[in-house]
């Protein structure tokens, strides 16, 4: 399918134009460096899931580490969902790293009951006497008329669940420093990856590092409103930031890295600065990510908004697989850009 | 009327396999103990101190028993819900035990557990579900780690028949044979999910075994009231297991007399006849061994007695320890959530 490629393409080169400074790099490659430096770091790690080794490698992620690292570090495995996440269980309570990736987080689904009943709980339940030091790691896959279930963002489904941990990187340089975090973490740890970001480009250090948990960072800075998200969602922010700028709207982006734990600080401080919270996600917006920080904004910061938190996620519907409908149903930049007018213009006419 | 009646052959022959008596010993040993401490746990439940679901081992003492002697101290076990009997026949602390019953912070899970999920890393017991079916993954994971690493260890995930239905234990076999990995299935046959009958629940005359063996990997149906034939069947599999002979999966056919959950049975409910609890009451496993032992002057009543009376006080210990504990605090419930 041309167009797709096209599609992907086109997001790979729109954004690193900002003044970049460094070694610029790709996101399959700032990957594929973080999944050999953590193997070859931890003795422990170990990699599997369904095509792991076989010739595509995970959008070229993991391509070519099965003759590096050996077939018995890195192997793919059977259709197993539930199955292959207890046995990451078993494996990271037994001393290894088991790190397991999906092509999808749909598929992840199927392994609910050992991420929340196990992977998550262990540590708990056993009053501290085993970690479970695993990462799963799937790239939410919308578009390519994917439909309700191959591209569906499930982390809210997951934001609840104590005991994980949950990264969504938006840059190639964090989606590094992010993985490699996740590997020397003793806890469950989720990466959701977005597919529209795998061809993205951006300044990547060499060697080893890790981007902390919890920690937000700013990708723009203005007084007029806050967005806050993390992923594709939050690039998406920042090329409506971009447009609306051009028009005088100054706005804080913040990039959340993780979900869980949640850097609730750097959101108030900025909204106490702006009074104005708009939240953007990949995933639905009822009882998701927007809502939980729209929720503890309203709760712990209520003093500092101005007028009412907004979100853009996903509405209340399942994915549609047609390629009309998708345009319909994924919020673009330009969406965003007029929620922010909608936002800041409020602001101005004193509403 | 009975439905489920032991086909067993009681301990006709056993002599020949030339078991060490002090092995024989312990074993009955272990197995009274775990008979006395679920009989003194069930005339204590009422009380209501110790607030937690319990679920009974009466009647299924020799399959904890034979399969836990047969394993070695480095190796795991991995348990499910109805586990006293497996988390005491490794040697694991009765103390701890009795006190996580009570939810006391000096529990084998500090209180956070319940009986559902014992633990004792020492002894091997590493690991407890109280879902079904839920530890067999986590146990072949462990396994995949014994062969990545390269030890000598055999872990055993053991289960009821009701696991047997969730589709995990198949994509755990299956894995499990593909790599060849360190593992006995061990499932407990007492025919009974809570109140719903196997026939209810699996086709008759398709044994749980032969499906196993369905997907390559050695498999057999144990008389699960002979401690001394699951012994057997257990030695053999890990020795297999550690020689990279793969996984095992053995059946141990045996009866819960009690009811699913709390104390006494509730056949009289009408699930079951209560005949077919008298039935197997009438082949106890315990009481079995014992006449076998006797017949072969290994015990007698006055050593029945001294090992009573040994079990009784190690019992009035454990409830005091438990009594005396305290309850764990606030600052208990927000430990452990995460790893550092």
């Amino acid at each position: 399918m041309a167009w797709d490629e096209a599609l992907v393409n086109k997001v790979g080169e729109e954004h690193h134009a900002a003044a970049v400074e460094g070694r610029i790099i790709d996101y399959t490659q700032a990957l594929h460096e973080a999944v050999t430096l953590a193997l070859e770091k931890y003795p422990e790690a170990f990699l599997l899931g369904q095509g792991v080794d076989d010739p595509s490698g995970m959008f070229g992620v993991t391509r070519g580490l099965a003759e590096k690292f050996g077939e018995s570090r890195i192997f793919d495995v059977p259709l197993s969902e539930e199955g292959i996440t207890g046995i990451c269980v078993g494996a990271a309570i037994a001393g290894m790293r088991p790190i397991n990736f999906h092509n999808r987080p749909d598929f992840l689904l199927l392994a609910m009951n050992q991420l929340i009943a196990h992977a998550s709980k262990t540590h708990f339940l056993d009053n501290g006497q085993s970690t479970v030091p695993m990462v799963v790691w799937a790239a939410i896959g919308r578009g390519w008329g994917s439909g309700a279930q191959h591209s569906q963002a499930i982390q809210g489904l997951l934001l609840g669940v104590p005991g994980l941990k949950i990264v969504m990187p938006s840059t190639a340089a964090d989606a590094k420093g992010l993985f490699l975090q996740a590997v020397a973490d003793n806890n469950p740890v989720l990466i959701f990856e977005h597919r529209w970001l795998m061809k993205k480009k951006g300044p990547v250090p060499e060697g080893y590092y890790t981007t902390a948990f919890g920690k937000g960072v700013y990708r723009r800075r203005g007084k007029d409103l806050t967005i806050v998200g993390t992923s594709h969602a939050l690039q998406l922010a920042l090329q409506a930031a971009d447009e609306v700028a051009k028009e005088g709207f100054q706005t804080d982006v913040i990039d959340l890295r993780t979900l869980k734990p949640l850097d609730e600080q750097i959101i108030f401080e900025s909204v106490e600065k702006t009074g104005r919270l708009l939240v953007v996600d990949t995933g639905w917006m009822m009882g998701g990510a927007c809502a939980e920080i729209a929720c503890v904004v309203a709760e712990k910061s209520f003093h500092s908004l101005k007028a009412p938190v907004r979100r853009l996620g996903l509405p209340d519907v399942p994915a549609p697989a047609g390629y009309s409908l998708e345009q319909i149903y994924y919020p673009d930049a330009g969406r965003i850009a007029k929620v922010i007018r909608e936002m800041c213009q409020r602001k101005n006419g004193g509403r | 009327m009975a439905r489920y009646k032991y086909q067993g052959l009681g301990y006709q022959g056993m002599e020949k396999l030339d078991l060490p008596p002090d092995l024989l010993v312990s074993m009955f040993f272990s197995m009274l103990r775990i008979r006395m401490v679920e009989e003194a746990v069930e005339a204590k439940y009422p009380e209501d101190q110790m607030k937690t679901p319990i679920h009974l081992v009466i009647g299924q003492e020799a399959a904890a028993v034979g399969s836990a002697f047969a394993l070695n101290k480095e190796d795991y076990s991995l348990i499910s819900h109805r586990t006293h009997g497996n988390y005491l026949a490794r040697g694991s602390d009765l103390n701890a035990m009795i006190a996580e019953f009570f939810c006391k912070v000096t529990g084998c899970a500090g209180g956070k557990g319940g009986s559902m999920h014992l633990f004792d890393k020492n002894a091997g017991v590493v690991f407890a579900s109280s879902i079904c079916a839920g530890s067999i993954p986590v146990a072949t994971g462990m396994a995949l780690s014994s062969m990545m690493k390269n030890e000598k260890r055999t872990t055993v995930a053991y289960f009821g028949d009701g696991a047997a239905e969730e589709g995990v234990l198949w994509e755990s076999l299956n894995f499990a044979v593909l790599k060849k990995l360190p593992i006995i299935y061990f499932c407990e046959n007492n025919f009974y999910s809570v109140q719903t009958p196997l026939y209810k629940r699996q086709p008759d005359g398709v044994h749980l075994f032969e499906k196993a063996r369905g997907f390559g990997v050695p498999s057999e149906t144990v008389d699960g009231n002979n401690v001394i034939k699951v012994y057997e069947a257990v030695r053999k599999a890990s020795l297999r297991a550690k020689q990279g002979g793969g996984p095992s999966f053995i059946e141990a056919v045996l009866y819960r007399w009690r009811a699913h959950g709390g104390a006494g049975d509730d056949s009289k409910t009408g699930y079951r006849d209560v005949a077919e609890r008298e039935h197997w009451q009438q082949v106890c496993p315990i009481e079995l061994f014992y006449r076998y032992l006797l017949s072969r002057g290994l015990l007698d009543p006055e050593k029945r007695e001294t090992m009573r009376a040994k079990i009784d006080k190690e019992i009035v210990g454990a409830f005091k320890f438990a009594e005396n504990s305290p309850l764990p605090e606030e600052r208990d419930l927000y430990r452990y959530v995460y790893a550092e």
